[in-house]
């Protein structure tokens, strides 16, 4: 178990990363061009909100398990 | 024998006690969102419904995203001074948060001070729920025994739905006493007036509460934090459990939660557009599901939190598509026979208050054999005699409302209890299974954070992006020269419930163990 925990926490930080560019270029950014009112708001909470919690919080998970901090917890 | 009967009943006293004040905090909160529609053309600007309803959305997301803030703000009380007194504080602040919202005028009458008081008070909301929840999943859980904690916290978990349920009541209660313009005018108001009387009586009752035992222990043997956040998530090894409950455990549940409860009306009333029996169709159904979250909760004291919630969640992310197809075939008119006689158009000049002019509106209604009426007005702005016209189109809303028969009627009341059963598998034993993964200086604050992150980012964001995605999968199909609703694009939105919830599913799975149940440090 601790081996897999390990590898994926290489899957983790990789998701984190796509999230957070798939977020910004794929979902905000064409709304932030867009200019109208009713695209600023889902854009603004790509950007803001759940861009840093996925690419912090996921990509920081990821971290921890890839340096075995998971390991005592079930090993 | 005596003494294990007080004992019993202090103890459905404390659940009594605090399971009220958080219900009344979650009907506080549910009421803005439940009059999200009515309130999006009081307080908003409107050029056109949808983004009047998105303005009301991005409120009701301000009050979500804030929660987290909450969170530490009284999870660092509820450490320093006490869990106690820090709910009395949340359920103050949002109560008289609530009845504000009800005293405001309208955007006609104030202006843009209107949309910014409405703005403020739903932030101060959402602080307030954010220190709420956690204070009374802790006091509950430090005052259960250990082989009964999932059944006793569960209490507490059902308080959100009760909340809901108790809006929607107040809600359709208000809506018979009076006439549709009177409520319009200012009976909407009244629910949040109500919510004063209700915190009143709440907080009587809390008042005579006594500190959490173990919370008293610590203080008194001076082992209480003396810097909460920092030792919460400052600290590497308590940090990798905050992150570990948010993406293991609260992030799939919140999403399964907002998926049944929200999402689901949304899609009734918008999508499907039942609007005028949405609120019964929820009523019942959380009637029916509500006690199962008491026996998820009972159930995880004996056989483990983490196989509860987890199958619930995976239960749930393979079944939506499932479920939003049914219900929306239930009550599609193309699957019903027209009675053709029936059918009735017209066409009217009807004054435009805002802009002092006329709009033409069509009406189209239908019948069915099976007793359900179809209703379609389109609305065609004028200005001058001509069509108004918009970034090169012109301004035309159509509204779509159904009236369904009572058997299509269960159908979806069915279709909404499945989901918040799966709401109830992996909400019930959450509680304590937060509970027991912190320590007791910690706990508020430590358990607090992925909870409202987990439910109010992930969970509170969902009807906003689910919405938005369904719009963008309806413009492409529109460019492509198809119908609206061309390969089930009504079902788009579901896909971040699914994703976000697999993901939780495969972490909660693999990395959560599932086997420490102590409070007691």
């Amino acid at each position: 178990m601790s081996a897999l925990k390990k590898l994926l926490g290489i899957v983790w930080i990789g998701l984190a990363l796509f999230a957070g560019y798939y977020l910004y270029f794929d979902q905000a950014q064409p709304k932030f061009e867009s200019g109208k009112p009713e695209d600023m708001i889902p854009a603004i909470i790509y950007t803001f909100i759940l861009l840093p919690l996925i690419v912090g919080g996921l990509g920081c998970f990821g971290y921890y398990s890839l340096t075995g901090e998971y390991r005592e917890h079930n090993d | 024998m005596s003494n294990q009967n007080e004992q019993k009943s202090s103890l459905f006293t404390i659940i009594g006690a605090s399971s009220v004040g958080t219900m009344i905090e979650w009907y506080d909160f549910y009421i803005f969102g439940s009059l999200a529609t009515i309130i999006a053309t009081k307080f908003f600007p409107t050029g056109n419904a949808t983004a009047a309803f998105l303005s009301t959305l991005a409120t009701f997301a301000a009050g979500f995203v804030v929660r987290p803030f909450g969170a530490l703000f009284f999870g660092r009380l509820g450490d320093l001074i006490g869990r106690k007194y820090t709910f009395m504080v949340t359920l103050l602040l949002m109560g008289g948060a609530t009845f504000l919202i009800g005293c405001i005028p309208g955007y006609e009458t104030i202006g843009f001070m209107a949309p910014v008081l409405v703005l403020i008070l739903r932030l101060l909301q959402g602080l307030a729920l954010g220190g709420e929840y956690g204070g009374a999943a802790t006091y509950v859980a430090e005052h259960s025994p250990a082989e009964k904690r999932g059944y006793m916290t569960s209490w507490i978990q059902t308080t959100a739905t009760v909340g809901l349920f108790v809006s929607l009541i107040v809600i359709m209660v208000t809506k018979k006493s009076m006439d549709k313009a009177a409520f319009e005018d200012w009976g909407w108001r009244v629910p949040f007036w109500i919510s004063l009387l209700m915190v009143a009586i709440s907080y009587v009752i809390r008042k005579n509460m006594h500190e959490s035992p173990l919370f008293a222990k610590v203080k008194a043997e001076g082992k209480a934090s003396t810097n909460p956040l920092k030792e919460s998530f400052g600290n590497k090894y308590n940090f990798k459990y905050v992150l570990l409950a948010l993406f293991g455990a609260v992030m799939g549940q919140g999403v399964v939660w907002y998926t049944g409860q929200f999402y689901a009306m949304s899609f009734i009333e918008k999508v499907l557009g039942v609007s005028d029996q949405v609120g019964e169709i929820m009523m019942y159904a959380i009637i029916f599901a509500t006690p199962f979250f008491v026996l998820w909760g009972w159930l995880s004291d004996k056989i483990g939190r983490k196989w509860i919630m987890m199958a619930g969640m995976l239960i749930a992310i393979l079944s939506y598509r499932t479920i939003y197809e049914k219900m929306y075939q239930a009550v599609n008119p193309e699957n019903k026979t027209e009675i053709s006689e029936k059918a009735e158009s017209k066409a009217e000049l009807v004054p435009n208050k805002k802009t002092a002019g006329f709009d033409s509106v069509y009406t189209t209604t239908k019948a069915y054999t099976d007793g359900t009426t179809t209703k379609s007005v389109k609305t065609v702005a004028l200005e001058n005699g001509a069509v108004k016209m918009k970034d090169g189109k012109p301004m035309v809303e159509t509204k779509n409302t159904k009236l369904i028969n009572s058997s299509d009627q269960w159908s979806l009341v069915f279709w909404v209890f499945l989901q918040i059963l799966f709401v109830t598998m992996v909400y019930g034993p959450i509680a304590a299974f937060l509970v027991e993964m912190f320590p007791t200086k910690i706990r508020y604050t430590s358990m607090s954070l992925p909870y409202h992150i987990g439910n109010g980012i992930f969970g509170g964001l969902l009807p906003a992006i689910a919405t938005s995605l369904v719009t963008s999968a309806q413009k492409a199909n529109e460019a492509a020269g198809l119908a609206k609703t061309a390969n089930q694009s009504y079902l788009e939105g579901l896909w971040y419930p699914i994703i976000i919830g697999a993901i939780c599913f495969v972490i909660g799975v693999i990395y959560l163990d599932g086997k420490d149940n102590k409070v007691e440090d």
